[in-house]
């Protein structure tokens, strides 16, 4: 009997349901309670000085970021048993390496993911994901078409780079997390700022969240998002009113307090529909025991709102821990162009024909989504000039 | 012409109403606001909206606003009013109002903390207020307090300020003392002299009052634990209460009974403490709830039925820094009064704790599960005590009590009534569940009887004359009362 291949695994919400959400200003959170805990897998945040961080890939590859003020430990165990030790004591001292000399304030560590002594893992949260969401068909192009420089051809698309924001820069985002009310259980929490799911945040267990809820202000964001929030005004209190006429004794307005807390439950996990429930492309980083870290993607279609973001699985394939980026309109637009030339053997003749332009069309459409350094100068400008 | 009386008729009846409900908003936030941050506001936003309020009220309803002065509102909110009417001035307010203006301004500053009196008469030279009303005001304060050679000691500064700014006659050594205190030898006035040979010996120091005593001796380079240890007989209730943490940490035992303490300062005193020596003394700390609530109560006593009460111990019971864990004690001690005023009580608390004394603020804000609770139970009062930030689900706790009034109880055999230790500044008064609940500020627990005798102008039912009848009946307390206080016999400084 032939095995059926899997359908494309989709982020689900199981094991977690959403609690009423909590509103400051224009930022939306909304709380994930876990109804089964469990404590095989622990997650502390270990602070770093020197958020300048050069990442060591291997394959002679490197990872800069001015921006990494915090990575996340994790501890697991193998047999299911409590882990140990938790919070400071799991997260230890700063790794890396000081760069001496000229240069201060830069670390260098080694690998995203770096096992350490005991079952721990160090990781930077996010930048796993960017750093899986920038090395997409790094390498291209295969074939040596004439029109890509010759730059492009020896060293692919490197240095490929993408700005965020992070999040201090979020108005209202640092009073939003002071003024927000843990629930108890609560394990995670869905942030929607201008009510567009910007990220969402999970771990295995409350106590966990409860040390590293600040850390979301230390996450990154979208450029876009922040500037289409500066418009959007306070996003409104959403409850469901209750019906007198519906009530006929003290029961009957229990109930009605049960549909309105479900009621809720289930718009705010359709209100995250961008991200739940979409079909995903994952990437499994490491394994640790019963656990699987991946990291994800979804399909980069232009036409909608596009995450990243960084799994822990456990066997039963539910969520543990996640971490999510929202992409901004042109880094979706960027990925989906390099995606189209992929999937075309880099030929322009016939991506411009899938993409339904000209040659000339999409030499230009590249040049201005930042990839005209991969393309011969004369090319670029026979191409634009032909477009004028 | 025979739609003008009726719409007449229309304008008057909504002119009352809006009278009454400016006033009651302005009650309402002069029982609560403090001019201080809390959890969801900044100080600035809080002193902005208050004062709007006062100079709102102030403007349009006159004798009402000083009439507030006897409504049982706190301290700071006197304190504006005080100042505000004092820089009016009296002119225009005829013989009988003036005259009342007059000895409610005089009843409030008596009943006032010297400390806080004093300073509200110094805002007068902040804000450059030197009418006759007001240099008068002074005088009579500070003649008519029983030992002004100790203020003049404790107050140092604000007496000297005060007496310059109002043009007093000094008696005495008074004078030299505040004004040229090192120009001359030895002082008759025994308090005085202390005073002088505290800056040669070290015996003299702890004569003093304990907050110039402490000054004296940091100068001096005495230790914090000598201090301390030394000036312990010298302190007021307040002081050693205030000072319990700072003494364990030196190693010096003040000995303190805290269940003289006023209920809500033991409430914030006892959430001060860690888990650990909570869990140790609990048997104290619980009596010694009981005890302050039983005294509180003695003074107004409000006996009640069956009673449910529901308590936020939510995250943002924390407070600020300025008033840490303020909502929370408030809430503790709500739950102590009522424990010891009601026939039949039960607590139900937002997310449940084993042990009340053990109670830490935490969690989201679920009124509506506990208040279903309290109503299954078949309480006859229910009082909710939250800052009204409700968010699990938000707005649920008002739309059950609703259904609940329109569906299972018309006849209103069980009165709901919420209760709010927090200022909302956005909205001018503490921030409420919703039409079906009235809402009140509270700002000690102490406060309740007075709070629950206002709570139905709250509620809107009750007509502008009754509330104006009710205000007259509180000013006629406080004026009678001020005639029983004139009396001497009070040991200065000894109130906490």
């Amino acid at each position: 009997m032939k095995a059926r291949p899997p359908p494309p695994p989709a982020l689900s919400l199981r094991g977690l349901r959403a609690a009423p959400s909590q509103v400051f200003g224009n930022v939306r959170l909304t709380p994930l309670l876990r109804d089964e805990v469990r404590d095989d897998l622990r997650l502390a945040s270990r602070t770093y000085e020197d958020p300048f961080t050069i990442v060591d890939l291997g394959e002679r590859r490197a990872y800069l970021t001015t921006y990494a003020p915090h990575a996340l430990v994790v501890g697991w165990t193998d047999d299911g048993s409590p882990v140990g030790s938790f919070g400071t004591t799991l997260a230890g001292g700063a790794d890396g390496k000081r760069l001496t000399g000229q240069i201060p304030g830069v670390k260098l560590l080694d690998r995203m993911a770096k096992r350490e002594e005991g079952n721990r893992l160090r990781l930077l949260p996010q930048h796993l994901a960017f750093e899986g969401f920038l090395s997409l068909h790094f390498k291209a192009p295969e074939i040596a078409w004439t029109e890509y420089s010759r730059e492009a051809i020896s060293h692919g698309l490197s240095p490929r780079s993408e700005i965020t924001v992070g999040g201090r820069g979020v108005p209202a985002l640092e009073d939003a997390l002071r003024v927000f009310e843990i629930h108890e259980g609560q394990c995670g929490v869905l942030l929607f700022i201008g009510d567009a799911l910007a990220s969402a945040f999970i771990v295995s267990h409350p106590d966990d969240y409860r040390d590293l809820h600040r850390t979301l202000l230390e996450d990154s964001f979208a450029i876009d998002l922040i500037q289409a929030a500066q418009w959007s005004g306070p996003s409104p209190v959403l409850t469901t009113p209750i019906d007198p006429a519906r009530v006929a004794s003290l029961d009957d307005l229990r109930q009605q307090l049960a549909r309105v807390r479900r009621d809720l439950a289930t718009f705010h996990a359709d209100h995250a529909g961008t991200l739940i429930g979409r079909p995903v492309s994952t990437d499994v980083v490491y394994k640790a025991g019963p656990f699987q870290l991946q990291r994800f993607l979804t399909e980069l279609d232009p036409a909608q709102e596009n995450h990243i973001g960084e799994l822990i699985l456990s066997r039963d394939q539910t969520v543990q821990y996640a971490r999510t980026y929202r992409l901004s309109g042109a880094q979706t637009r960027r990925a989906y162009l390099l995606k189209q030339l992929a999937a075309h053997g880099w030929n322009l003749e016939s991506t411009a024909a899938s993409l339904r332009t000209t040659r000339d069309e999409l030499i230009v459409r590249l040049h201005r989504a930042g990839f005209g350094y991969l393309l011969a100068e004369h090319v670029l400008k026979a191409a634009q000039k032909r477009t004028r | 012409m025979t739609t003008l009386p009726a719409a007449q008729r229309r304008l008057r009846f909504d002119t009352e109403r809006v009278e009454r409900e400016d006033l009651v908003m302005f009650i309402n936030a002069c029982f609560v606001c403090t001019g201080q941050a809390e959890f969801y506001g900044t100080a600035g936003g809080q002193a902005v909206s208050i004062e709007f309020l006062h100079e709102y009220i102030l403007g349009n309803y006159r004798r009402l606003y000083a009439r507030t002065l006897a409504a049982g509102i706190n301290h700071f909110n006197q304190g504006l009013i005080l100042v505000n009417l004092l820089q009016q001035g009296a002119h225009g307010r005829g013989p009988a109002g003036r005259a009342e203006e007059g000895r409610l301004i005089a009843a409030a500053l008596r009943e006032l903390p010297p400390q806080r009196a004093l300073k509200i008469l110094r805002h007068l030279r902040d804000r450059r207020v030197n009418n006759r009303r007001a240099r008068a005001v002074v005088r009579d304060y500070l003649a008519a307090r029983p030992d002004p050679t100790f203020d003049a000691v404790k107050y140092r500064d604000h007496v000297r300020v005060l007496a310059a700014h109002a043009h007093l006659r000094l008696p005495g050594e008074m004078g030299a003392f505040l004004f040229t205190p090192r120009r001359r030898g030895a002082y008759v006035t025994p308090l005085f002299e202390r005073w002088r040979q505290a800056r040669y010996a070290q015996g003299a120091i702890f004569d003093l009052p304990f907050t110039v005593a402490e000054g004296i001796a940091a100068a001096r380079g005495l230790s914090r634990e000598e201090t301390l240890r030394r000036a312990a007989p010298q302190m007021t209730a307040g002081e050693q209460l205030r000072l319990q943490r700072t003494a364990a940490r030196e190693g010096v035992t003040l000995a303190f009974d805290i269940g003289r303490a006023p209920l809500t300062r033991l409430a914030v005193y006892l959430l001060s403490l860690s888990q650990e020596e909570r869990r140790a003394r609990r048997e104290e700390l619980d009596a010694a709830l009981t005890r302050a609530a039983t005294r509180a109560l003695r003074r107004a006593p409000a006996p009640l039925g069956r009673v449910a009460a529901v308590l936020d111990r939510s995250h943002s019971s924390s407070g600020s820094t300025d008033k840490r864990r303020r909502p929370l004690a408030v809430a503790l001690g709500v739950s102590a009064l009522l424990r010891v005023a009601a026939r039949e009580y039960r607590a139900f608390w937002t997310v449940p704790t084993p042990d009340e004394v053990l109670v830490t603020p935490r969690g989201q804000t679920d009124l509506a599960g506990p208040l279903l609770d309290a109503l299954a139970w078949g309480a006859e009062v229910i009082v909710i005590v939250s800052d009204g930030f409700e968010n699990d689900p938000p707005g649920t706790a008002g739309d059950l009590a609703h259904a609940f009034r329109a569906r299972l109880d018309p006849a209103r055999r069980t009165s709901i009534v919420h209760l709010n230790p927090v200022f909302d500044s956005e909205r001018y008064a503490p921030r409420g569940l919703g039409p079906a609940v009235p809402t009140v500020g509270l700002r000690d627990a102490e406060d309740l009887p007075t709070v629950l005798g206002f709570a139905r102008f709250a509620e809107g039912t009750a007509p502008l004359s009754e509330l104006e009848h009710y205000l007259e009946g509180r000013v006629a307390d406080m004026l009678g009362r001020g005639r029983q206080v004139h009396d001497p016999g009070r040991t200065p400084g000894t109130g906490c």
